[in-house]
């Protein structure tokens, strides 16, 4: 399949900090994402790496800081349709098909040949067998598949994953690790959030380390960043 | 072009969940019927009874019902973060509110319209002769009803007590539409059949000046 002309985009966190009420979901995070990069955050449950990544995709909006997408002639006002994001939760509909589900994001995000584009993923993640089904007859996993076939719909400039292998079985996982792999190669900016090494993990071209909402540790040298997702799971 | 495109979309997409799942349209028709039932076995519907208490009877049930409806609007969305993933996808925000209003209106209306005729024959009144006008009455009421019902459903949806929340903020705001529609579909079941331009004046104002609030504050409404 040939993906569509992108513009690549860097990341811009400058001193984001978000509190709720008075807890500190992030303190002072400052990261400059440069284009091309795939970035894992790692660190424990709480440490702050989903809602650094729903302030990347714009639905979280920060207490105080500033967060920008930069292309390479300076800051991109808007480029939300030319994000992807996998969230913990499928953001699928339960009441509709498979193929109903990947249809009605294509046709919001105005892709050209919204029924080609969604078969031919229900194809790549195996799910065209059952693309006529409700989701809320699919496993984990399926449902996990679904979620990644609706973030890549329109071949995003920037892709955010919240633990995208969640529920994926070891046959999915290659899927997704070879899909990240090409889209890094072809200078995607991706930012996911994982759970010490693994298949997807080791893509990664830059590893950071949350601890309570702060950054602790941050390489793209890869002895440093073995040790940073290892400690992140120890 | 595009919120009118993404909100055909949406639409589209509630409609196919409901008439699916029936749970919505099911739970406020019986709710309606049972109420409208009810009433009839309490007092007598004489047909000059009927003139004064059935067009507040009906429009009482019609907004406890929709506030019944109204409920699950947002909250649907928030079980998979399906609403994340729209907010990710429209190009105005404005359509997602859109989307849901139009349905919201729609369920409303097509309940209204089944249960007329159980309501003409238990209470005694003639409704074929004023049917369109009626209808008017009731499109403009339910417009009312599901602006802010929809709008209140978003921030409810967000809120702790959340079952609690939408009525006690929806039902105090809906008191001039429930008076304007009690009225106008009071003249139009009269012995003598008016069209009452000034309630209808006065629902469609509240309709416009509630739609406006919406689309300019709409989207601060979606955020977490």
């Amino acid at each position: 399949m040939t993906a569509p002309p992108f513009t690549p985009l860097g990341i811009r966190f400058a001193n984001i900090e978000k509190r709720y009420g008075s807890l500190y979901a992030l303190r002072r995070v400052s990261l400059q994402i440069r284009p091309g990069e795939l970035v894992a955050f790692a660190g424990r449950n709480g440490s702050g790496k989903t809602t650094l990544l729903r302030i990347a995709a714009r639905l979280v909006r920060a207490s105080s800081g500033s967060m920008s997408f930069e292309g390479q002639n300076g800051e991109i006002p808007d480029p939300a349709s030319r994000t992807g994001f996998v969230a913990h939760a499928t953001m699928a509909y339960d009441e509709l098909t498979a193929e109903e589900n990947l249809l009605l994001f294509a046709r919001l995000q105005g892709i050209a040949d919204p029924r080609r584009r969604a078969a031919a993923l229900l194809e790549e993640l195996g799910l065209s067998e059952r693309r006529k089904s409700l989701v809320r007859t699919f496993s984990r996993g399926m449902r996990q598949r679904v979620a990644i076939a609706r973030a890549l719909l329109d071949e995003p400039s920037v892709l955010l994953l919240d633990e995208p292998a969640t529920g994926l079985d070891p046959e999915g996982i290659t899927w997704l690790a070879h899909t990240l792999g090409r889209m890094r190669d072809e200078g995607r900016t991706i930012l996911m959030s994982v759970h010490g090494e693994s298949e997807i993990s080791t893509l990664a071209t830059r590893a950071v380390r949350l601890d309570a909402g702060s950054v602790v540790a941050d390489s793209s040298a890869g002895s440093d960043m073995h040790a940073i997702l290892t400690f992140a799971s120890a | 072009m595009a919120l009118l495109a993404d909100t055909t979309v949406l639409l589209g997409k509630e409609l196919r969940t409901e008439f699916r799942s029936r749970e919505l349209l099911t739970t406020t028709v019986v709710f309606i019927l049972v109420v409208v039932v009810l009433f009839s076995f309490t007092f007598d519907p004489s047909a000059s009874e009927s003139h004064r208490f059935g067009p507040g009877l009906l429009w009482l049930s019609f907004l406890f019902a929709a506030s019944l409806m109204l409920q699950p609007c947002f909250l649907r969305e928030q079980n998979n973060d399906t609403l994340s993933a729209l907010r990710l996808s429209v190009r105005d925000p404005f359509s997602i509110f859109l989307a849901k209003l139009s349905a919201n209106t729609l369920f409303l209306l097509l309940t209204e319209v089944l249960i007329l005729p159980v309501f003409a024959v238990l209470y005694n009144v003639h409704i074929l002769a004023v049917f369109l006008q009626l209808l008017l009455v009731l499109f403009l009421g339910s417009l009312g009803v599901a602006i802010p019902g929809t709008a209140f459903s978003a921030i409810s949806a967000q809120a702790r007590m959340r079952e609690l929340m939408l009525p006690l903020l929806l039902l105090p705001l809906l008191t001039p539409v429930l008076i304007a529609s009690t009225e106008a579909t009071g003249a139009l079941l009269d012995a003598n059949p008016v069209l009452r331009a000034d309630w209808l004046g006065f629902l469609a104002g509240f309709d416009v000046v509630f739609l406006t609030a919406l689309w300019l504050f709409g989207e601060y409404l979606l955020e977490e």
